[in-house]
């Protein structure tokens, strides 16, 4: 069998597969299910200073191949988590975890950095600059090269953890904003967040989304997705994290020819609860059907 | 929760737009009336979570209201068809608290998960009274069944073309001990109000995934934050937090 291990900016993964935030909790709804301790890692629900109830409902409407949400960042705040959501995780997860964090201004990105750092078990900080769901903050650190570079200087002042920006899809040039992040000390990138989207119902003539407009995810956009990892990973020299409607180990596989090193995989859990252990399960096959013995030999390899 | 494959053994319709889904299966994660299922359907992208009407060791119940493409396609499947099924979602009723009079307040398609409770309650030797409102004649279904478990039955159709006239309320008993309800939301209001007893009420929402993991269907409660997938989908009367 061939080898899935992979590292991911210093630490090791057992197998590229990284269960996507806001779609595994913080591990254990999962771990009732199977170990998950088969995964590379998991990004643990988005992770705010202050505790947030996010957005009114419906937040959630389904499209052709894929579903929007507008959950809006819904979580216990960092001290919670911190007290009452890692000892959890921690019984049921005895590998480095991805913190994934979120903010509304720089200060808030580096308090809530700083104080993750101190936790043992997180291995990378994720930091989420592409929400599409809250106002006044999220996704607007995103679009722009040099606010994204400066949340990633003011992490990388409260940090020694890996640093990885998690990016929009919805800009004009993503590869401007991934080498600011890259030339500010990211360690590495990961994409794409959802894109922007919205629904109509047509009896009501209302958008279904109580938010109107929502994060746009699924197999639809993983053309997108593949495109997008393509154009940073040919344009930076840190590892490149690739999502965006991944649900199946030949999406994996097409991914990381695309430049990724490792793969998170998003929407198909919720639809499936057990698909990303299915896809660790199932890599040795696809490897074998297409000759690959060693994941590292892949990363990259679309020219 | 567990995932699974069912087989339809019958799918008739009992209404124009109401149909009743038998189907057979591993029902060993269900254990409690007023859980749901969530059902994966060719094309669709999400699943389509619907309220168990009755289970037994081999066979679950679902009686599902024809609202948008995912429950027309359902309403066209055939004895044999396979389904992929969540089953065991959801917290279902507490029958601890009922009393030994407990009314049972189902309003159109909320009526299904009143089924097994009512059974439940017959079980436990309670004096269940059932109140099934609908808006009219032609949308009834299920009022035989459960007065074949011995519930004493009043239907109320809100046009008066059978049974009581008006909405469920208007045919609130002077006495009971408890009562459990399942209906759209202004019913649910309304039964909040007009109830003089505690009593648990079952909520509908868009859900992601059903199982508590992506924080669709969330609510805030006067005991916090809670998911309607996970937490719920039935609640206390004295934790409902009713919003503007």
């Amino acid at each position: 069998m061939g080898s899935l291990k992979v590292n991911l900016c210093g630490i090791e993964l057992s197998n590229p597969i990284i269960p996507a935030s806001g779609t595994f909790g913080y591990g254990y709804e999962y771990a009732e299910l199977y170990d998950i301790n088969e995964l590379g890692t998991f990004s643990f629900k988005g992770t705010t200073k202050d505790p947030r109830f996010g957005n009114p409902t419906p937040r959630i409407a389904e499209c052709y191949a894929g579903m929007i949400n507008a959950v809006g960042l819904q979580n216990p705040g960092v001290e919670k988590v911190i007290s009452e959501e890692l000892p959890k995780l921690k019984a049921c997860f005895n590998k480095p975890v991805m913190a994934n964090v979120s903010g509304f201004s720089i200060e808030d990105y580096a308090y809530t950095c700083e104080r993750l750092d101190k936790e043992e078990q997180v291995g990378w900080l994720e930091v989420n600059v592409s929400c599409p769901n809250v106002h006044g903050g999220g996704m607007s650190f995103g679009t722009q090269p040099e606010a994204a570079a400066a949340v990633t200087r003011a992490v990388k002042a409260v940090t020694t953890k890996p640093v990885i920006i998690k990016l929009s899809p919805n800009v004009t040039d993503i590869v401007s904003i991934a080498k600011a992040c890259e030339d500010a000390g990211a360690d590495g990138i990961s994409l794409i967040n959802t894109m922007l989207g919205m629904r109509i119902n047509l009896r009501t003539r209302k958008p279904v989304i109580a938010n109107k407009m929502g994060g746009f995810s699924g197999p639809a956009i993983f053309p997108v997705a593949v495109r997008m990892v393509y154009q940073v990973a040919n344009a930076v020299s840190i590892p490149v994290v690739g999502m965006g409607g991944v649900s199946s180990a030949e999406d994996v596989i097409e991914m990381m020819l695309a430049g990724a090193t490792a793969v998170e995989v998003g929407a198909a859990n919720l639809v499936n609860p057990y698909v990303c252990r299915d896809i660790v399960r199932d890599l040795p096959r696809v490897m074998e059907k297409y000759g690959i013995n060693n994941l590292n030999e892949i990363i990259g390899g679309a020219k | 929760m567990k995932q699974s494959i069912f087989t339809i053994v019958s799918n008739e319709a009992l209404t124009d737009s109401v149909y009743k889904m038998i189907l057979a299966g591993d029902t060993s994660d269900i254990t409690n009336c007023g859980q749901f299922v969530n059902i994966q359907l060719d094309g669709m992208y999400l699943r389509r979570p619907i309220s168990v009407c009755d289970y037994d060791d081999e066979t679950l119940t679902i009686v599902y209201k024809v609202v948008g493409k995912g429950t027309e396609a359902m309403s066209a499947m055939g004895a044999g068809v396979k389904l992929d099924i969540l089953t065991g979602l959801g917290n279902g009723y507490d029958l601890t608290l009922s009393g030994d009079k407990p009314v049972l307040l189902g309003g159109g398609v909320g009526v299904p998960p009143m089924y097994n409770l009512a059974k439940k309650l017959r079980e436990l030797g309670k004096e269940v009274k059932v109140i099934l409102g609908f808006n009219v004649k032609s949308e009834i279904f299920y009022e035989e069944e459960f007065k074949a478990l011995g519930c004493d039955v009043t239907v109320t159709t809100v046009d008066g073309s059978y049974g009581t006239k008006g909405f469920v309320t208007d045919a609130l008993p002077e006495d009971y001990t408890y009562f459990y309800t399942c209906g759209p939301e202004p019913m649910l209001k309304a039964v909040y109000r007009a109830s003089k007893t505690s009593g648990q009420m079952s909520f509908e929402e868009r859900m992601g995934c059903g199982f508590g993991a992506c924080m669709g269907c969330s609510c805030k409660t006067l005991t916090g934050y809670k998911r309607i997938c996970k937490d719920g989908p039935v609640m206390k009367k004295e934790e409902i937090l009713w919003e503007a």
